[in-house]
């Protein structure tokens, strides 16, 4: 990653968060100190599998839900909802 | 954008890339879809250090005038010479369909991920997962790491986490040094890899790297605090902030399937020549049999000669691969699973992460078809692809009957329409 790039700012439930460019959202979402999704029984769960294929990571971004965190790169104003 | 080509590539790990290539240096027009944001697959993935090949093949591939459609992801094949693809643009959805004469499948694999009490918790993440996070920009400097798990990727990943400043605390093999020797007969004879082995284990000489020794459970209230390992016999609780658990890999074999390629034990049937029993379509990689990146490369260059009909110029990477297969086999019988991690997973263990399905409650199912009706295991939105493996281990049980969409779709896509994404629902959930 080529380091003179810029931080990016995108906001996580609201609060802003600073990644650098190539930052996938999965991982600006545990920087922001926040889970992923709740399952069918409620329990809190975070990503797992880092490539597209568990879904465990699915958030809203900028209001389209079931989005994989883990195959979306952040950019700048990104809006991310969790659940 | 392009959607007609000569060849259509799917997958951008090492054979994708060598197939499309060389494809392209034939002179053919050639599309490349990936489902992630740059190419590389898992285990060339952008965000760290790449070794000089990874480095060789992706300029080529920069270079070349193959037609990238990186982002893209397969979802339906509606007749012979069509895919259909979509991606997601901030609201919207697009969808396209690519038209081929010739189709070179090298759809990779995933890791095989097994449960046992705690393994839903946040940071409990696949081993090439927590890597692929970290390559995502999840910092990783300073925290306690335990690897577990099976098979060559738990080294690869330690020594890469070691390497961006994590505390890695132990490698923890489940098999058993007696068998580990066919592979390591295999590695004497590979002075290659054998050399990469040995490279991995000095960068995580510090951690200790334990056989016999899987994960037994793993605590926390919100999120992971320590895992339990059981090493001959003996448990150990170890406090960590990220347990990173691969089980070897699965082959993703949904797109050859659909189109209705054969298998073989799971795997997809080709000839020399990598031609599977269609026709039209050739499998390159992993999913003809997992063996890595040195005979991904080949099968992907010799594929692409094959359906460019070069494929008499191929005999000699042909020859190369006949050689490299004995790993093939080597690999598998070293990563085989031994009994006790079905000691780990308890009647209470969450088998589907999906549907939130319980271990008790698939021990009187006769099959994955039955478990699916009577429990929803395998219905959610990854369509089995993690429980499925697990089930194997499990109880068996293979999975059957794939059929579109491949992932969940927008319903724009699916209609061929071009609605918002925000007014239409996901659909994927099939019986």
């Amino acid at each position: 990653m080529p380091e003179m790039l810029l931080p990016i700012v995108l906001t996580v439930n609201g609060a802003a968060v600073r990644v650098m460019p190539g930052t996938t959202v999965a991982a600006a979402v545990l920087l922001a100190g926040s889970t992923t999704r709740n399952s069918v029984r409620g329990e809190i769960r975070g990503p797992l599998c880092g490539m597209g294929i568990c879904f465990e990571c699915r958030v809203t971004i900028d209001g389209v839900p079931h989005q994989r965190s883990c195959q979306v790169l952040c950019t700048p104003r990104m809006q991310v909802a969790t659940s | 954008m392009k959607t007609t080509f000569e060849i259509v590539v799917v997958g951008a790990g090492p054979a994708g890339i060598a197939a499309a290539v060389t494809a392209a240096e034939s002179g053919r027009s050639v599309g490349l879809v990936d489902d992630n944001p740059a190419p590389g697959g898992q285990i060339w993935r952008a965000g760290g250090c790449l070794p000089a090949a990874a480095r060789n093949w992706i300029n080529r591939l920069e270079q070349s005038l193959v037609e990238r459609l990186q982002g893209w992801r397969v979802f339906d094949s509606p007749e012979r010479g069509v895919l259909r693809v979509e991606r997601n643009r901030s609201t919207f959805a697009e969808h396209a369909e690519l038209r081929f004469e010739k189709l070179i499948l090298a759809t990779g694999a995933r890791e095989r991920l097994l449960p046992f009490p705690g393994w839903t918790l946040p940071n409990v993440m696949g081993a090439g997962g927590l890597d692929a996070m970290v390559r995502g920009g999840l910092p990783i400097e300073g925290k306690r790491v335990v690897v577990a798990g099976t098979g060559p990727l738990l080294l690869a990943v330690a020594a890469h986490l070691s390497e961006r400043g994590a505390r890695v605390l132990a490698i923890c093999e489940q098999a058993s040094h007696r068998q580990m020797v066919p592979l390591a007969a295999q590695l004497a004879r590979q002075p290659g890899k054998l050399w990469q082995g040995v490279q991995y284990r000095w960068r995580t000489r510090r951690t200790p790297y334990r056989m016999n020794c899987r994960p037994v459970s793993a605590q926390g209230d919100e999120k992971l605090k320590s895992v339990v390992l059981e090493e001959n016999g003996k448990q150990q609780v170890m406090e960590c902030d990220y347990l990173a658990c691969g089980f070897h890999l699965v082959p993703n074999t949904e797109l050859p399937e659909l189109l209705g390629c054969r298998l073989e034990d799971g795997f997809v049937s080709t000839n020399d020549l990598m031609q599977t029993s269609l026709q039209n379509v050739a499998c390159a990689g992993e999913p003809t049999g997992i063996g890595g990146v040195e005979i991904a490369l080949l099968e992907g260059r010799i594929a692409a000669m094959a359906v460019c009909g070069r494929g008499r110029e191929a005999h000699g990477l042909i020859r190369k691969r006949r050689a490299a297969r004995g790993f093939v086999s080597a690999l598998s019988r070293a990563c085989g699973l031994t009994s006790r991690m079905r000691e780990s997973a308890n009647d209470e263990t969450i088998v589907c992460r999906c549907e939130d399905v319980l271990l008790g409650s698939l021990r009187e199912r006769s099959g994955w078809r039955d478990a699916k009706l009577h429990t929803r295991c395998g219905m959610g939105p990854c369509q089995g692809r993690v429980c499925g493996g697990a089930v194997e281990y499990l109880f068996g049980w293979h999975v059957e009957s794939v059929r579109p969409p491949l992932f969940p779709s927008f319903v724009s896509s699916l209609a061929g329409s071009a609605a918002q994404t925000n007014d239409s629902e996901h659909i994927g959930e099939t019986v």
